[in-house]
């Protein structure tokens, strides 16, 4: 490890320096707009960035958004051929548009022509963020954020003796990680309204929002592990059967339960934030957010510093799976800086680079980092971590993704949380409505 | 002899200039002055009026510069028109409408009764009073979420304290028939001042005159409320009304903040679902049309209603 290290440094350096020499030869020091999200991998990209711009002489300006409201002012600046962004690290469903729309540039020469090679980063990462179609060695992204639903629990509620034993009396088991969703709900149920120090305490905090993609976020985790498929694997944009399969309404019936058994009173309309609020302040046993979290609550004074543990998504009966989060950092194809854009990817790829992503609390795709020896033990949540992103599925990243997305918050949210119709119902309107997009699209 | 800064100014004015401008007639100057705005309205407003038009004959979306835009003709009125969920949003919003504006009318005028009357801290009262129509909607959405939360909200523990439920046993944004009561009851704690104000104006600008003469023809306070204040303070009550029905037909930012649409889409108005037609769905097309029939809606309702407020007017 030590020795790879050392290689990768000194390679780091010469392509440091080489950066810096060109852009300080030819005076071309520029002023570069990379757009993200506004959250905490943001603040640590902004430190992590300082040593670009040490190296590049150019200068880095950030544009960050709330999630909320992220896809609306970045989708809007990308439709209207907008220059504000130079980088864009685009959620991973982006990827179709950008590339079909001609939003994003394509990288593959660029790699080849930097020894910059998809093999060393995380399959479900090259798949997920950077490839456009799917499976085919089209690349509009590097990989820059590995990111996977799992969840977060009270390691120090879990290990009292008093509701070990309760708990114990109950189910007949030990209060421990889930194996499967349901021993997930039972545990939720378990908490739901119990008085933990004279504070009434809740099961699990999970996504529910109807805004932007949070439940679909959310109730995929259980769809995918009943035996969801989003379409028919040997006949593409087939659905009926897959999408609306038995597997996939008890998957959607165990969410439902989930949501009216095991989450605070209140809870419709929650995501990442709330689900970290009503973490942070002891509120719930467990929660279900974004890995990207972890080093946050790791670092907690209330509930970080042991006190609590992480897991995957727990199986279901037709497999274990997570939803994959995350996002590649691709150029647009509007700036007209692509040089200096294609010059931090380049910088951004590099080894040690990465290595220092992962210690500021990023998440780096490049197996390098990931598959260390040591990287297992470096935090408290890196197995978790490791273990999730080896599960991982996504949505759909077609260039129709936001109707499709839409449609299934409408279906998912109104069964869910307003209790309209029954789960069949739900997913065979869900079929309607993707059938719907897909033909007008031109793909049935 | 002093001149004046005008006479200055125009003793300034280079001769060729000073010419010209002489030259030119009252009706030109007119149009001087009023090209600016009109050069405006055409460019904020009709211009992006009559494209959305002709956009809602089309395919078009925006978010495929690439596709080919196909006209369509009046598909896109027609899906719009016999979408279930449309009329769903169509019949939120009538709710919010409604409700928000009965219950407005109501409590504003009750309010704006009490104000008139003379007593002591009577401004004090009256600044109090119209506070929250001073305050951003997002910030008021982002409050009542609060004081709607079912474990520290204030309001289900002022619920709870009447009727003896359990403050956590009820979630006024999370349940399908309490949400839709949730935006009507934030709406109007935040607006009834507005129709307050717009009532007090009414009753203020009736002459003392009248209700001595009701009192020499010793008319009960009763009769002189029913006879005097309500038929001279109607028009100001109309018109409240109207800016409360226009602007809650629209409504957007209180409601997004609240519930977001939900749960389900039981309080997703017209303007919420609009807005995701447009910009999270990209149907350019299908969301002119969209935006078209509310419009005409809205300008078709707004006529008679005018109409009938002149006619009340001039009674």
């Amino acid at each position: 490890m030590k020795k790879t290290l050392f290689t990768s440094a000194a390679a780091g350096a010469i392509v440091a320096s080489g950066l810096a020499s060109s852009a300080m030869a030819d005076g071309h020091a520029t002023d570069l707009t990379l757009c993200w999200a506004a959250w905490d991998p943001a603040n640590s990209l902004i430190e992590l960035s300082k040593d670009f711009e040490k190296q590049s002489g150019h200068t880095m300006n950030f544009e960050f958004v709330p999630w909320t409201s992220f896809a609306d002012r970045m989708l809007n600046e990308l439709n209207s051929g907008g220059q504000l962004c130079d980088l864009m690290i685009g959620d991973s469903q982006w990827i179709g548009g950008g590339a079909e729309n001609g939003h994003y540039v394509k990288l593959n020469e660029f790699f080849d022509a930097n020894g910059i090679s998809m093999d060393d980063f995380l399959p479900a990462t090259v798949t997920g963020y950077a490839e456009w179609p799917k499976n085919t060695p089209n690349y509009y992204a590097l990989p820059a954020y590995a990111d996977v639903v799992g969840w977060t629990y009270r390691k120090d509620w879990f290990e009292r003796p008093e509701l070990q034993k309760a708990f114990m009396e109950k189910h007949g088991r030990t209060l421990d990680v889930p194996a499967s969703l349901e021993e997930l709900r039972d545990i939720a149920a378990f908490f739901q309204g119990r008085d933990i120090d004279g504070t009434t305490v809740y099961g699990a905090a999970i996504y529910t929002e109807r805004g932007s993609e949070g439940i679909t976020m959310g109730v995929t985790n259980a769809l995918y592990n009943y035996g969801f498929e989003y379409e028919n694997p040997d006949k593409p944009y087939d659905l009926e059967g897959f999408v609306n399969s038995d597997g996939a309404v008890a998957g959607l019936e165990l969410y439902k339960e989930l949501y009216d058994t095991g989450t605070p009173p209140g809870s419709s309309n929650w995501y990442m934030g709330e689900n970290i609020d009503a973490f942070r302040s002891g509120q719930v046993a467990m929660q279900m957010n974004f890995a990207f979290i972890w080093p946050g609550v790791e670092a907690d004074e209330n509930v970080g510093g042991g006190n609590s543990g992480y897991f995957p998504n727990p199986a279901g009966p037709t497999g274990q799976f997570a939803q994959l989060g995350g996002q590649g950092i691709s150029v647009v194809a509007y700036s007209e800086k692509q040089d200096a854009a294609l010059e931090y990817i380049q910088w951004f790829a590099q080894p040690e680079i990465q290595q220092r992503w992962w210690d500021l609390g990023g998440a780096p795709a490049l197996r390098a980092v990931v598959e260390a020896d040591d990287f297992a033990g470096s935090q408290p949540y890196a197995q978790a971590f490791l273990d999730s992103m080896a599960i991982v599925k996504d949505f759909w990243a077609e260039p129709a993704y936001a109707d499709l997305l839409i449609a299934m918050q409408e279906r998912m949210h109104n069964y869910v949380i307003a209790g309209e119709g029954t789960a069949k119902e739900a997913l065979d309107g869900l079929v309607r409505d993707w059938t719907e997009v897909f033909e007008d699209e031109g793909k049935l | 002899m002093t001149l004046s800064p005008m006479e200055t100014a125009a003793a300034k004015t280079p001769a060729p200039l000073a010419k010209r401008i002489r030259g030119l007639s009252d009706r030109t100057i007119a149009w001087i002055f009023v090209a600016p705005t009109i050069f405006l309205l055409l460019a904020v407003n009709i211009f992006p009026l009559i494209w959305t038009i002709r956009l809602s004959f089309t395919n078009f979306r925006v978010n495929r510069p690439n596709n080919d835009v196909e006209w369509v003709g009046l598909r896109n009125y027609q899906r719009i028109l016999s979408d279930p969920d449309v009329w769903n949003t169509m019949q939120a919003t009538a709710h919010f409408l409604i409700w928000t504006i009965t219950l407005q009318v109501l409590i504003g005028f009750a309010l704006a009764f009490l104000i008139n009357k003379k007593f002591k801290g009577n401004d004090m009262w009256t600044t109090i009073i119209v506070f929250p129509m001073m305050l951003s909607p997002a910030v008021v959405g982002n409050f009542w979420t609060f004081l709607y939360q079912p474990q520290i909200g204030l309001f289900n523990y002022v619920i709870a304290f009447f009727t003896g439920a359990d403050p956590a046993s009820f979630s006024m944004i999370g349940d399908v028939h309490l949400a839709p009561w949730a935006i009507v009851i934030a709406d109007t704690w935040m607006w009834t001042p507005f129709v307050m104000l717009i009532c007090l104006a009414g009753l203020r600008s009736i002459p003392d005159s009248i209700y001595e003469a009701a009192e020499c023809d010793r008319a009960s306070k009763w009769r002189q409320f029913w006879t005097i204040t309500i038929p001279m303070a109607l028009p100001f009550l109309m018109l409240a009304v109207l800016f409360r029905g226009i602007e809650n037909f629209k409504m957007f930012d209180l409601v997004v903040q609240l519930t977001g649409g939900g749960p389900g889409n039981t309080t997703t108005l017209t303007s919420i679902d609009l807005k995701r037609e447009a910009f999270e769905k990209w149907r350019t097309g299908y969301s002119s049309a969209y935006a078209v029939i509310l419009f005409v809606t809205v300008f078709g309702l707004a006529s008679i209603y005018v109409k009938a407020l002149n006619k009340v007017k001039e009674r």
